[in-house]
C-alpha cells in the first residue's frame, strides 16, 4: 500500500510535468493542425536559460522566494518570445503549403534549437543545483513527499485550473476554441487568426518553459538533446489523451506519468518505456482519437 | 428604407483559383438598405464572389468598396470590423460551442455584446433561446442556419452576406428562415444574398444579379427578372 500511494505521488509529479509540455503540442495542433517538434527542444532550451539565470542569483546572495518567482517569470518570458519566433519563422511561410512541408520545418527548427542549445551550453551535461527548493521532506506513515514535489504538483495545478478557465470561460479562450474548429468561420466573425495563433504559440511555450524548468530542478541532468526525451513522452501523453483537446493533454499526461511510475515501482524502471509503447497502442486500437479526441468533426 | 446611397460597390472583379479564372470581370453595387439577390446554377461563381467581399478570397484585378472604403485588399477580420458580415456557405457554425458561445463569437468585434441584440435575434429566431445551453452541432440543419444567421447579425453589421441559407432545408423552414431575413432588412440592416431558390429570393428581394460562369448576364429591379421570359425559363422553371 505504501509502495503504491508513494508511486502514486511519484507518478502524479512526473505526469504534471509531461501534462505541462503535452499541452503545447495539443494547442498548437488544435488551431494549426500541426505538429510542432520544436516544442521538445523549447522545453530542452528553457531548462538551460532557468539554469543559467538561476546561477546568477548563487553568486550574490542564496535563493530566496523573489529570486525564484523572478526566474520562472524570465524564463517564461524568453521562451514565449522564441515560440513567437519560431512561428514566424518556420511556420507562417507555410501557413497554406502542404503539411508535408510544415512537418519538414518544424524538425529542421528542432534541430536548429537543438544545436543552438550546444553551442551555447556546449556537449557536456549540465547539472541543476540541489537546493533550489529547501531540501525538506515530508513523511506521511512511510509515503516521501519532497518540497519539489509538492512544488510541482501544486504549481502545475494552478496553471492547468488557469488554463482551463482561460480557454472555456474567456472571450479570447471561446475564440482560440472557434479558430481550432474553423479557421474561415473564425475570420468570417472577425477573429485575428494570426494574432490567436500567436496567443498559442506563447501560451504552449510558456507552459513548456515551466516544464522544462521543474525538469531541471526534478532531474537535474541537462544535456542539449533531452528535447527528444522528454518531447517524446509528452506528444505521446497528447495522443493518449487525444491530440487537440486540451483536458485530454491534462488527462493524457497525468495517466502516461502514473503508468510509468507503477510500471518503474511494481515490475522494473528499464520496462517503463516499453510499456509506454505498448499503453500508447492499446489506447490508439481501443480508442483512435484518443481518450477524450473526438474525430475529427465532420463539417455539417 | 432604400435611398440612393451606394454602400457596396464592386469594379471589374476577377477572382480565380490558380490560375483557372472563375469570376470574370463582374460589376454590382448594393444601395443601403436593400435586398440584392445574386442568382445562379451550381458553379457560377456566387459563393466566390461572396468570399472575395468579405476578404476570404484576394481578387486578381477589379476593386470593392465597401461604405467608402477601398476593401479590395484588406483581411476578412478587419472587414467585419468595418461593418459586414457573412453567414458562410453550408452554415459552419462552430460545432462544439454552445448555441450561446456561438452567437458571443458573432460578436467578437464589439466590446461588449450588447442585450439588446441579443434580445432581438431571440425574438426573430425563438428556437435559438430555446436552445441557448445546446452544443450547436446536435442542432438540426434549420436551427444551425438560424444559428449562423443570428451570429452573422450579432456584430450590427450594415451589410449581411447571405450565402444560400435555404440550401437543403425543409419547406416550412425555409419560410421561416426568409421571414427572419425580411425582419433584418427591415430593422435598417442591407441584406447580399445568393439563392438557388430564385423565386423566394427574387420575391424577397429588391434588385437581382444573375450570374453564369463567372460573369453577370442579367440584371434589374427584382419584379423585371421576374416576368423576364429568359430568367423564367432558366431559373424559375416556367416553359413558354
Ligand atoms: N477551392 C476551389 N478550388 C478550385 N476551384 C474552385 C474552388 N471553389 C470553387 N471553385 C470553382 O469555381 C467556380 C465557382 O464556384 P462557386 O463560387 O463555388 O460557385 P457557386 O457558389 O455559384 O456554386 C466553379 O467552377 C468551381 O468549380
Ligand atoms: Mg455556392
Amino acid at each position: 500500500m505504501e509502495t503504491f500511494i508513494q508511486q502514486l505521488i511519484n507518478g502524479l509529479t512526473v505526469g504534471s510535468l509531461y501534462a505541462l509540455v503535452a499541452l503545447g503540442y495539443t494547442m498548437v495542433y488544435g488551431v494549426m493542425k500541426l505538429i510542432n517538434f520544436a516544442h521538445g527542444d523549447l522545453v530542452a532550451f528553457s531548462a538551460y536559460v532557468g539554469l543559467t539565470i538561476f546561477t546568477q542569483f548563487y553568486g550574490s546572495n542564496a535563493l530566496t522566494l523573489v529570486n525564484i518567482v523572478i526566474v520562472f517569470s524570465l524564463t517564461s518570458i524568453v521562451v514565449a518570445f522564441m515560440g513567437v519566433l519560431l512561428e514566424r519563422l518556420a511556420y507562417r511561410p507555410l501557413r497554406t503549403a502542404p503539411r508535408l512541408s510544415a512537418v519538414v520545418s518544424a524538425l529542421g527548427a528542432s534541430l536548429v534549437i537543438q544545436n543552438g542549445i550546444m553551442l551555447i551550453w556546449g556537449p557536456n551535461m549540465e547539472i541543476f543545483p540541489s537546493d533550489i527548493f529547501p531540501s525538506t521532506t515530508w513523511n506521511f506513515g512511510g509515503v516521501l513527499i519532497s518540497y519539489t514535489q509538492f512544488v510541482i504538483l501544486a504549481l502545475s495545478a494552478f496553471l492547468m485550473v488557469s488554463l482551463y478557465l482561460f480557454i472555456n470561460k474567456t472571450k479570447i479562450g471561446t475564440a482560440i476554441r472557434a479558430t481550432a474548429i474553423d479557421q474561415d468561420a473564425a475570420k468570417l466573425m472577425g477573429i485575428n487568426v494570426n494574432r490567436i495563433v500567436m496567443i498559442i504559440f506563447i501560451v504552449g511555450s510558456m507552459l513548456g518553459a515551466i516544464g522544462g524548468l521543474f525538469i531541471g530542478v526534478y532531474y537535474r541532468g541537462l544535456t542539449f538533446d533531452m528535447g527528444w526525451m522528454y518531447g517524446l513522452n509528452a506528444f505521446i501523453a497528447a495522443i493518449i489523451g487525444g491530440i487537440g483537446s486540451i483536458p485530454g493533454a491534462m488527462l493524457g499526461g497525468l495517466l502516461l506519468g502514473l503508468f510509468n511510475a507503477m510500471i518503474s515501482g511494481y515490475i522494473s524502471t528499464e520496462w517503463a518505456e516499453t510499456f509506454t509503447f505498448i499503453l500508447l497502442i492499446i489506447i490508439l486500437i481501443v480508442r483512435p482519437a484518443g481518450l477524450l479526441g473526438h474525430n475529427v468533426a465532420e463539417k455539417v | 428604407m432604400v435611398n440612393n446611397e451606394v454602400l457596396l460597390s464592386i469594379k471589374d472583379l476577377e477572382v480565380g483559383y490558380g490560375g483557372i479564372a472563375a469570376i470574370k470581370g463582374i460589376s454590382l453595387k448594393v444601395l443601403k438598405g436593400e435586398i440584392v439577390t445574386i442568382l445562379g446554377a451550381n458553379g457560377a461563381g456566387k459563393t466566390t464572389t461572396l468570399q472575395t467581399i468579405s476578404g476570404l478570397l484576394k481578387s486578381s484585378a477589379g476593386t470593392i468598396i465597401f461604405d467608402k472604403n477601398d476593401i479590395t485588399k484588406c483581411e476578412a477580420h478587419d472587414i467585419v470590423s468595418l461593418g459586414m458580415s457573412h453567414s458562410p456557405e453550408g452554415r459552419r457554425v462552430f460545432g462544439t460551442l454552445s448555441v450561446e458561445e456561438n452567437l458571443m463569437m458573432g460578436a467578437y468585434t464589439l466590446k461588449n455584446h450588447d442585450k439588446e441584440t441579443l434580445e432581438w435575434i431571440y425574438d426573430i429566431l425563438p428556437r435559438l433561446k430555446e436552445r441557448e445551453k445546446q452544443i450547436a452541432g446536435t442542432l438540426s440543419g434549420g436551427e444551425q442556419q438560424m444559428l449562423a444567421i443570428g451570429r452573422a447579425i450579432m456584430s450590427k453589421p450594415k451589410l449581411l452576406i447571405l450565402d444560400e441559407p435555404s440550401l437543403g432545408l425543409a419547406p416550412i423552414l425555409i419560410k421561416a428562415i426568409f421571414k427572419a431575413i425580411k425582419e433584418i432588412s427591415l430593422s435598417g440592416v442591407t441584406v447580399l444574398l445568393v439563392e438557388q431558390n430564385a423565386k423566394a429570393a427574387l420575391k424577397l428581394a429588391d434588385r437581382a444579379y444573375v450570374l453564369e460562369v463567372g460573369k453577370i448576364t442579367h440584371e434589374g429591379t427584382a419584379e423585371e427578372l421576374l416576368n423576364s421570359t429568359t430568367i423564367q425559363e432558366a431559373y424559375l422553371g416556367k416553359k413558354h
